[in-house]
């Protein structure tokens, strides 16, 4: 799984040789073997080093306050997204889709690796959704929609299908 | 920029510490726990840091960044590489820790749970000279790492490496860091706050340490693997001897002296799977276990035979309670010797034994005054002429309205009734509303015990290995208060009741029933009294299904503190919850699933049954026996795992090596490997003794796993046809492997007896293998040494083919087709229904897409390996055998992929 999306990754940041990865444990945390240094463990060290590696900096944040928020939002999704129980999902599209109500992308105006992280670690989720489900969460389901047609992002992962227009107008609840 | 906190919540510690060390301008502002500042967070948490442009950071470890990237301190990979390691690893174990060590008191469990993660840490600074994680000096990923552990090793006994601890003393000994542990932990109230609001809060995750520990592979040192590698070498030792059993077993000064119960079995009803997994095979895993394990164990179990039940039984069948009795106890002790279960003594209730110990604990409570006298109303069936004994009152159950609640329990809610209190009651027999007869009866005094019970328990709970359940069921019947409970009936098929003015009334089964144990004990030994009279010596394991919980735990406690008579009370006590049937529940009326008398017609063996029926052991929740799952699970965990592995590496051993285990030269990889072995055989270890039955027989199979994949990684069979160091190879990875076929016979010993004894015959492995691997926390040995001859091998087990599933489902399903065609006919025609469920099942089951990828590259080689013989021109008959190989694997590819496989290949070639 991690190692499927950090290719995808790979390939969008355009790097020209795939690198060679590992897992480790049980849980197969990603590990990068690297030759001008240690081994590189976990997801988010991964991708962040594959940015730089790539110069594109920018993804991961202009200001240390933007890099923060992109940090948190990555860490939210190895933490408490992955493996997450059915009923700890509800929680955390409900509180993604509150705080997504006024933001484009999750570190406000601009595109980062935390969307890119979290668009991976929540598609499966976004599959399952039925069409009433979608409008709940409609912040959720827009941003949710707008980073599947980023170019070069969706890669190995089916697109899903969002609605323009709505099916339950008045389905607040 | 103002930064929230709160106190006793560790994860402040770091952002109050790094605020200080960094010394960026924040403001700071204290809240309670239920505080939310996170508008967009459903739940309050803290520390959170609202930023210049109105955003909130929640994330501690991101706060802390933060921070030090305004202060001029970029992240780098190493720094952010240990503070995800620090999110995902290092905080969830001790977050489980430190509820242990603040709530439960739970010291040992709680190190336990550390040792990976700090382990880990101690391994990372052992390979760098630095003085902090990162460099010489300290870096945002030191005092992440220094805060999460503070409150487990400020205590300076938490058992910790010397690398950690030096680094944790550098850290812990900047005032700035002090200062923040001291803000925010002011003494342990306000931890021991936040710990139990947050695990409150805190919804179980799937991947959470607590329930993965069994599964979890483990990150291996270099010094695990030296140590595990030089273990081995040892081989077994003079020391390991094999202990005969001699009876009497009585208990002996200086051994673990284990006094093994398991539920007794009510005589008039034939057991079915849920009962014999519930109890008596449980109780024999672990009996056998034990006796592996050196400890001076003794098995005592046997029928329970008085009571109107039997009496019922006798009136049907014409004959007379005594005699109902003796040929139900022959049919269960012939049952349970028929699944191997190897009991020291399997007695039973209606001997005189009973009457006199019976009695003898009656009239001691009675002197002490903790019987009281009452009149009762009873429920007496006018038509069958008798007072109704409470199995035989069905009705509504007063407490939750399940309409089939029995006269003395109700099976759904689980609360205890008395028979007066059903609604619309009916006499089982004929239907009749029965009518309510007063009569004097005795009572035991349970509130007059209630204080003595409780300070018992709590002792014995905080001591000795209670199953959750039986915890709860314990501690629920105490939270609704205890009162009075009946110990007379008017029956005559029971102990009589020695007191002049109940001389006519038998005791009632449950005051009597759990007596039998002792009295059972009694009719074993006349030194008896040395197991039940010697709570300082002897441990008491009881093994029972869960709903005999509050006997054992509560009533027949309080029998026994009553007595006064410094009787043996349980120590351990090991319930299960219940296991179905394909979905239903066992019905000897329907005529539905499969009773113990029943199992050895199916022509599946014994050790088989104890297998699946151990491997579904319904351990923390319900558990359903299927027959396409036992169908699976015999192909692909006994058959093609470890019956594959353990006849590969002995057919190596025979066809390469002329039947002599051949010399071995470890390197890397064998090391390895033994290491691997080595911790699931003290994972095995550990939960063994824990009586975690199930959890450890997954330990075996990944052994087998792991012998598997060192095989296939290895091939010896392709090594062996090579130069001179590709034949030593050869050598070397098939004697590791036998001697891990060795070893998994001693494992699964307890298990499955006959397999185990079975690989032993055939490796002509030395009897003290066994116990002597299994000692102490395990230890994995070379116990057939380079020259050992074996025997000659075979298969040790066989494929289960889907129609004799198929018919023996439908054999066991009583009324069940009818139901399961309807359903099935909305699928596809009625005639494919038999087909269409178990594929469906096995699809849901073992689509292990694992499994079908080993698979896969076994059927692309077994068909070179084909082709290859072919364009030799090689004897008709050798192509033929690997032709039928090839066949069988696709077949099994198939079933892995959850398809049904193809229709079986033209017969007649052997396989």
């Amino acid at each position: 799984m991690a190692l499927r999306e950090l290719s995808s990754l790979e390939r969008f940041l355009g790097l020209k040789k795939p690198n060679k990865y590992s897992t480790q444990g049980g849980k197969k945390v990603p590990v990068l073997q690297n030759n001008n240094g240690p081994a590189l463990i976990g997801l988010v060290t991964i991708a962040s080093h594959l940015v730089h590696e790539a110069k594109r900096a920018e993804l991961l944040g202009d200001s240390a306050e933007q890099r923060a928020v992109v940090q948190q939002w990555i860490e939210h999704r190895i933490t408490r997204l992955d493996n997450c129980s059915k009923e700890e999902v509800k929680v955390i599209l409900k509180e993604l889709n509150q705080y997504l109500e006024d933001k484009v992308y999750l570190a406000g105006n601009i595109f980062t690796l935390a969307d890119i992280l979290m668009y991976y670690g929540i598609h499966h989720i976004v599959v399952e959704l039925a069409i009433l489900e979608k409008e709940r969460y409609l912040n959720v389901t827009r941003w949710f929609d707008h980073i599947q047609h980023y170019p070069g992002i969706r890669h190995h992962l089916p697109p899903v299908v969002v609605l323009r227009n709505r099916v339950y107008p008045n389905g607040h609840h | 920029m103002k930064l929230y906190i709160s106190e006793g919540n560790p994860h402040c510690i770091k952002a109050l510490a790094v605020l200080e060390l960094t010394g960026v301008k924040c403001d700071i502002e204290v809240i309670s726990h239920e505080e939310k500042v996170v508008p967009h967070l459903s739940r309050p948490v803290s520390p959170a840091l609202l930023l210049p442009s109105g955003t909130h950071l929640f994330s501690p470890n991101s706060i802390c960044q933060y921070l030090y990237d305004v202060s001029g301190q970029a992240a780098t990979d190493a720094t952010s590489q240990w503070l995800e390691w620090e999110a995902t690893n290092l905080q969830p174990a001790v977050l489980q820790s430190l509820h242990m060590v603040a709530l439960q008191g739970k010291r040992v469990e709680a190190a336990a749970v550390m040792k990976e993660p700090l382990n880990w840490l101690e391994q990372s600074l052992s390979k760098r000279s630095t003085a902090f994680l990162t460099a010489e000096v300290m870096s945002v990923a030191d005092v992440v790492l220094w805060a999460a552990l503070y409150p487990l090793l400020s205590d300076t006994s938490f058992e910790a490496g010397e690398l950690v601890r030096c680094w944790f003393g550098r850290v812990d000994s900047l005032s700035a860091c002090r200062a923040a542990a001291h803000r925010i932990l002011q003494g342990n109230e306000a931890l021991k706050t936040f710990l139990q609001k947050h695990t409150a809060s805190l919804s179980p995750r799937r991947d959470a340490p607590a329930n993965t520990d069994a599964e979890d592979e483990c990150v291996m040192s270099v010094e695990e693997i030296e140590a595990a590698a030089q273990v081995w070498a040892e081989g077994l030792t003079a020391r390991s001897a094999v202990i005969e059993r001699k009876h009497p077993i009585l208990p002996q000064e200086g051994k673990r002296n284990v006094l093994l119960t398991s539920a007794l079995p009510y005589v008039n009803n034939v057991p079915h799977l849920g009962n014999i997994i519930g109890c008596v095979l449980s109780a024999d895993v672990f009996a056998r276990y034990g006796r592996l394990r050196g400890w001076n164990l003794l098995f005592v179990c046997g029928t329970d035979e008085y009571g109107t039940a039997t009496e019922n039984k006798a009136r049907e069948e014409g004959l007379t309670p005594q005699e109902i009795c003796d040929k139900y106890h022959t049919i269960h002790a012939s049952i349970y010797q028929w699944f191997q279960i190897d009991f020291d003594f399997f007695g039973r209730t209606t001997t005189e034994r009973q009457t006199e110990i019976a009695q003898d604990i009656f009239w001691r409570l009675h002197e002490r005054g903790f019987l009281l006298e009452d009149t009762v109303e009873q429920l007496r069936c006018e038509s069958c002429q008798r007072f109704l004994a409470d199995r035989f009152v069905e009705g509504v159950c007063p407490h939750c309205h399940y309409p089939e609640a029995r006269g003395d329990q109700c099976d759904k809610c689980g609360r205890l009734i008395n028979a007066v209190e059903l609604r619309n009651p009916q006499c089982k027999v004929c239907k009749e509303t029965p009518v309510i007869r007063s009569s004097k009866h005795l009572f035991l005094d349970l509130p007059k015990l209630e204080g003595e019970l409780e300070e018992w328990l709590d002792k014995s709970i905080g001591s000795g290995d209670w199953t959750a359940n039986a915890r709860h069921i314990t501690r629920s019947w105490l939270r609704d208060g205890l009162k009075p409970r009946c110990i007379t009936r008017d029956l005559r098929w029971g102990t009589p009741v020695p007191h002049q003015d109940f001389k006519d009334k038998v005791f009632y089964v449950w005051f009597d029933a759990p007596i039998g144990y002792l009295s059972i004990t009694a009719n074993y030994t006349d030194q008896w009294e040395k197991w039940w009279k010697n709570p300082q010596q002897v441990e008491l394991y009881n093994f029972m299904a869960k709903d005999n919980v509050p006997f054992h735990s509560v009533v027949f406690p309080c029998s026994l503190l009553g007595a006064q008579d410094n009787y043996t009370l349980v120590n351990n006590l090991i319930a299960t919850e219940y296991l179905n049937y394909e979905d239903t529940k066992f019905s000897k009326s329907r005529g539905v699933g499969v009773f113990g008398d029943m199992a050895k017609d199916t022509g599946i063996p014994s050790d088989v049954w104890r297998f699946y029926l151990l491997f579904l052991r319904p351990e923390a929740q319900d558990s359903a026996f299927s027959w396409a799952d036992m169908a699976i699970k015999n192909n692909s965990e006994l058959l093609n795992n470890l019956g594959n592995f353990i006849n590969r590496a002995g057919m190596f051993v025979s066809k390469f090596f002329d039947g002599c285990v051949p010399e071995m030269l470890l390197n890397e990889d064998d090391k390895r490997l033994i290491a691997q072995v080595c911790w699931e055989l003290k994972q095995y270890i550990t939960l063994l003794d824990k009586a975690r039955i199930r959890d450890a027989l997954k330990c075996i199979l990944n052994i087998s796993r792991h012998g598997n994949q060192y095989m296939q990684a290895n091939e010896p069979w392709k090594k062996i046809k090579g130069g001179d160091d590709d034949r030593q190879r050869a050598g070397t990875v098939t004697g590791v492997c036998v001697n891990v076929a060795c070893l998994l016979s001693a494992v699964l010993e307890p298990y499955m007896p006959t397999v185990s004894h079975t690989i032993r015959a055939q490796l002509q492995a030395p009897p003290t293998c066994a116990s002597a691997q299994l000692q102490g926390s395990g230890s994995f040995v070379c116990s057939l040494p380079a020259g050992h001859r074996i025997g000659t091998v075979s298969p040790l087990f066989q494929k289960l083919e889907n129609e004799q599933i198929e018919a023996l489902r439908k054999r066991f399903g009583g009324q069940q087709p009818e139901e399961e065609c309807v359903g099935a006919k909305t699928q596809s025609s009625c005639s494919a229904s038999v087909e269409t469920k178990p594929g469906a099942s096995q699809a849901d089951l073992n689509t292990d897409p694992e499994r079908v990828k080993h698979l896969t590259t076994l059927v692309a080689e077994q068909g070179d390996k084909v082709r290859a013989l072919k364009a030799q021109k090689v004897e008709k008959s050798v192509i033929g055998e690997e032709v039928a190989k090839l066949i069988e694997l696709k077949k099994q590819l198939c079933l892995a992929e959850g398809k049904s496989p193809a229709p079986a290949p033209p017969k007649g070639k052997k396989k």
